[in-house]
């Protein structure tokens, strides 16, 4: 585990790149438990300040420290995507996998409602949940939601690897050589599953906080909770980009972004390390 | 032929399982909500005053149906239905008493205008400098669009857009920053009016592709990488066909099949784009109505659009599944 | 009479020569570096008019081998060492510019690929494909091309309508009549034939091994055969060359190849074929055939070769002309067979690397 990692910083420039933003971000995040001040109180510091040695993100104009907000923001937002690609990972796990191996009318079954759900365009429903249920849509609520309705593109995907994986030569002596089931699963097909499980992770975080960012910027969802779509609906609400008080949106849109693009190249890293790795493996010793 | 209806067939059953699910849960939203939505709309609507009496029970009655408040379960959602397949979402709350259809149908040709435009765009332009990066894997130039498409492809639509619309707008005012057309023009065939709505399309497109394109290119050079080594091009590579034929008649021509149906795939996800880029470009398609109904609290309106962008995605999907077998010679023998 | 190998024993009677040829995969991922060293010293050469058969067990570098002499090199393939030589061109190869290597492609020099099934552009009809190989050759007009094509077509008893096809539409033994169609049709020098047969059944084998010769023998084409089958080279090939390993091992007329095997391999895998009534056990041959990673120093069969001595582990025996017309790599065949220089080449970097 640890030399697959260092492989990888070492050899693989996207998983280099990417692992170093997030931990920039994921550091910024975490002193968001040194916070002098609490999230949502507003109105402790000076008001519109630009950034300056004391305020090195600037203030807003609800007289909150910008680089401090980022902080909670950050957090919330990595979470709420953590969760969503977690629960949703669990999901396309169980439906991929059951359905590749199960293969026959399980599987087109199963196929039918998971390219239903890859068809349906989830933000009217998203909205309109928000629409229903107002004030009781909390950050929770929607994450649950939203690994509800995002498992369907990844299951498929895992689903063919399997298929593959299963019509593959080592499963056929492994199963000849007496291999138990199991066995079969969690040592010669998991090294192949599991970087597709990370990279499909990273991918889904990036989708579900893209929504995110975009329901909260609308003000869909609960805005109390500080994230970064939330911190952009703010800046609206006071236009923000009017009065010239530009830090307030381009912090957190740089860390969004920097988020964004760090997820993105950790999963195509993987991309990358899945191939030649297992090519390599297989050549020239069989 | 024989073969080419039954695809049809199933992919007509695809899409009504869609749209079954769609709406169901659609139906099921609405009706998880804790107050009753009927009495709080038409109070809302009687404190403005100045509607009849008449029309307050025609709200009333639309809305009883369409959120149900009937007997069971089971008799509203097949009213339900009904009102869906008659297209009758009642009158709008927010325009009351226009009919939530018609401001549908006024948004509507924007939305599928903009996203027909842009989704052409972005396909071709990912797919074919994708095609090219993934032949011609050592240029240059080509890497270095490919890691700005790459770098662009996960930045969310909402933070694309606002950045254009900073910087043609606000720094560089070039471009109009909101609308579908100038507002001194009346509608209609002229060439201003349609010079006008192309000069308002471009931001929103732009964006749109910005975006989207990413994928594509993506998507279009790993599967160019792997059909390089096919045995077919390999063969005629042997053969010294030449270059370009290789590259359009081998290695894009085959590329191109499978990315027509991740564009079906992904139609949906485009959709979720055009909805954030309409509403910060004040552009009048069914996005904003979305957002705005949203605000306005207007009930029958959300869930029309909601309801229609359902349908009108799938059948999108629909249109380009049908399609594709007649561009793929391979499909007929699979059916 | 001895003759230093690789030179042609009659300067006008060869078509393609060979000249201590070395094609190693090279590769770099994830600090892993490794070097399949698939043909590693290959000196030969086929003569007009005859069909010249490789034979070998599966990953020996039969298709490495036909890649380098096709000049199909492409990365992690390289060409590290070697000469190949052909009379049309009285050139190396690689000494050519691409232009007029791409010039002399199906003109001169044409190929039958292994396995069918997608060698053929599966989103093309098969009249295409013939126009997109061969038309530029032929110098003639459109219509009078697909003129030529339909009675190359009735030449090789194949009817016309295949040409509106699309591949999937034929069965796999068509196509593969198809591609020997397509590789004839300007009459080449030389045709390379890859595997022809190994998809195929039975009774379509035969057929497509028939046709192979009639139009090889009728256009006076040379020809380079490989198949891991002998038994399809005892029927088709004049002379016969075995591959272990990435080394030649033995070459000689096709028949005194079968009835006189003078290297222990050779001897094994003609032992090991089929035959009818045949109830004798066959004495194996223990361990499997080395990675070309990491060869076995010396002779490369040594640790599987029952009559392996102690010169074996370290010397790589030469190729040998031990008969007429038939040569050998093995020092238990004879004493006259001499340790060659195993080494790899001293600077391979320096030496040209073609894309
Ligand atoms: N593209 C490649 N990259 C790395 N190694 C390869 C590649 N193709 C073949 N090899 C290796 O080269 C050796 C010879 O392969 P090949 O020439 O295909 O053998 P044959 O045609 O006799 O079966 C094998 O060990 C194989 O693993
Ligand atoms: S040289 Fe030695 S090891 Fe090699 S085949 Fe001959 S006897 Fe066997
Ligand atoms: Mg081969």
């Amino acid at each position: 585990m640890i030399a697959v990692f260092r492989d990888l910083f070492r050899y693989n420039g996207e998983f280099a790149i990417g692992f170093m933003i997030m931990m920039v971000i994921l550091g910024v995040a975490a002193t968001s438990f040194f916070s002098p001040y609490a999230p949502i109180d507003s109105y402790l510091v000076a008001m519109d300040a630009p950034p300056s040695a004391e305020y090195v993100f600037g203030t807003n104009s609800r007289g909150q420290d910008i680089f401090w907000q980022l902080t909670f923001a950050l957090r919330n937002t990595l979470a709420f995507g953590f969760i969503v690609a977690l629960i949703s990972r669990i999901l396309s796990l169980a439906i991929g996998l059951i359905s590749g191996y199960a293969g026959g009318a399980v599987d087109r079954v199963l196929m039918s409602v998971n390219d239903t759900f890859i068809v349906i365009p989830l933000f009217p429903l998203l909205v309109l949940l928000y629409f229903v249920l107002r004030d009781d849509m909390t950050w929770f609520v929607l994450a649950l939601v939203m690994a509800g309705l995002g498992w369907a593109y990844d299951a498929r995907l895992i689903r063919s690897v399997m298929i593959s994986l299963r019509t593959r030569e080592f499963t056929n002596t492994s199963v000849f050589s007496g291999m138990s089931m199991p066995r079969i699963v969690t040592q010669e097909h998991l090294p192949y599953v599991l970087p597709i499980v990370f990279s499909t992770f990273m991918n889904n975080m990036n989708w579900s906080i893209g929504l995110e960012v975009t329901l909260a910027v609308l003000g869909f969802t609960d805005v109390d909770t500080p994230t970064i779509g939330g911190m952009i609906f703010w800046a609206n609400q006071h236009s923000a980009m009017v009065s010239g008080i530009w830090w307030w949106y381009f912090f957190p849109t740089l860390f969004v972004t920097l988020t964004f693009i760090g997820l993105f190249l950790l999963s195509i890293s993987m991309n990358e390390y899945i191939d030649p790795r297992s090519r390599l493996d297989r050549m020239g010793n069989s | 032929m024989r073969s080419y209806a039954i695809y049809v067939g199933k992919r007509v059953l695809q899409f009504a399982l869609v749209v079954f699910v769609g709406i169901s849960i659609t139906f099921l939203i609405t009706h998880l909500t804790p107050i009753d939505p009927v009495e709080h709309s038409v109070a809302q609507v009687s404190t403005f005053g100045f509607s009849s009496p008449e029309s307050i029970e025609l709200l009333r009655q639309s809305l009883r149906e369409l959120y149900g408040v009937g007997d069971n379960l089971w008799e509203e959602y097949l009213i339900f239905w009904q009102r869906l397949a008659r297209l009758d979402f009642g009158p709008s709350l927010s325009a009351f008493p226009t009919p939530v259809s018609e401001l549908i149908g006024r948004a509507l040709p924007w939305t599928i205008g903009l996203l027909t435009v842009s989704t052409i765009l972005s396909w071709f332009i990912g797919n074919i400098i994708g095609g090219l990066a993934g032949y011609y894997s050592r240029n240059r130039i080509l890497r270095i669009i490919g890691m700005i498409m790459m770098g662009l492809h996960p930045v969310p639509y909402y933070i694309v857009a606002f950045v254009l619309l900073i910087v043609f707008t606000f720094l560089l005012p070039i471009l109009p920053s909101s609308g579908g057309y100038a507002m001194n023009l009346a509608p209609g065939w002229t060439p201003q009016f349609l010079g006008s709505v192309l000069l308002h399309s471009i931001l929103p497109s732009v964006s749109l592709i910005l975006v989207g394109v990413g994928s594509w290119f993506m998507g279009m050079r790993a599967l160019v990488s792997n059909i390089v080594t096919d045995d077919y091009v390999t063969y005629a590579a042997l053969a010294g066909v030449p270059e370009r034929r290789l590259v359009t008649s081998y290695v894009m021509r085959n590329a191109f099949l499978p990315q027509i149906t991740g564009l079906a795939m992904s139609i949906g996800a485009i959709f979720n784009g055009a909805v954030i880029t309409e509403q910060v470009f004040g552009y009048p398609g069914i996005g904003r109505l979305l957002v705005e109904a949203v605000h306005a609290a207007d009930y029958s309106l959300v869930l029309g659009i909601t309801s229609i962008a359902i349908i009108a995605v799938s059948a999108a999907v629909f249109i380009i599944d049908i399609i594709y077998p007649l561009i793929d010679p391979r499909v007929q023998v699979t059916q | 009479m001895t003759q230093i190998s690789g030179s042609p024993l009659d300067e006008n009677s060869y078509v393609l020569e060979t000249r201590a040829l070395r094609a190693y995969y090279r590769m770099k991922y994830f600090g892993i570096d490794r070097e399949v060293r698939a043909v590693d010293g290959i000196s030969m050469h086929v003569r007009k008019n005859e069909i010249y058969g490789i034979a070998g067990e599966s990953s020996c570098g039969k298709t490495t081998f036909i890649k380098a002499i096709a000049a199909a090199i492409r990365p992690p393939l390289e060409i590290v060492a070697g000469h190949v030589n052909y009379n049309f061109i009285n050139n190396d190869l690689y000494a050519l510019p691409s232009k007029e290597r791409s010039a002399i492609r199906w003109r001169h020099l044409s190929y039958i690929l292994q396995g069918s099934m997608n060698v053929l552009n599966p989103v093309r009809r098969i009249h295409k494909t013939f126009e997109d190989f061969a038309f530029r050759h032929m110098h003639m007009g459109r219509s009078e091309f697909e003129q030529e094509v339909k009675r190359h077509l009735e030449r090789l008893r194949l009817p016309a309508e295949i040409l509106r096809a699309y591949p999937h539409e034929l069965s796999g033994g068509m196509r593969q009549r198809v591609c020997i169609a397509l590789a004839t049709l300007c009459k080449p020098e030389f045709i390379i034939a890859d595997e022809p047969t190994t998809a195929l059944d039975v009774v379509v084998q035969k057929d497509v091994l028939a046709m192979i010769r009639e139009t090889q023998s009728e256009f006076g084409s040379s020809m380079i055969f490989v198949t891991h089958d002998l038994a399809v080279h005892a029927n088709i090939t004049d002379r016969l060359g075995i591959m272990y390993a990435g080394r030649l091992v033995e070459e000689g007329r096709t028949a005194d190849v079968f009835s006189n095997p003078m290297h222990p391999y050779t001897a094994h895998l003609i032992a090991s074929l089929p035959r009818i009534g045949d109830i004798h056990p066959r004495n194996a041959l223990t361990g499997s055939p080395p990675s070309l990673a990491d060869p076995p120093k010396g002779c490369r069969f040594h640790p599987r070769c029952p009559l392996a001595m102690e010169i074996c582990r370290h010397e790589n025996p030469a190729l040998t002309t031990l008969a007429e017309d038939h040569r050998v790599a093995c020092f238990a065949a004879s004493a006259t067979v001499q340790p060659t220089s195993d080494e790899k080449p001293q600077h391979p970097e320096a030496l040209e690397t073609v894309r």
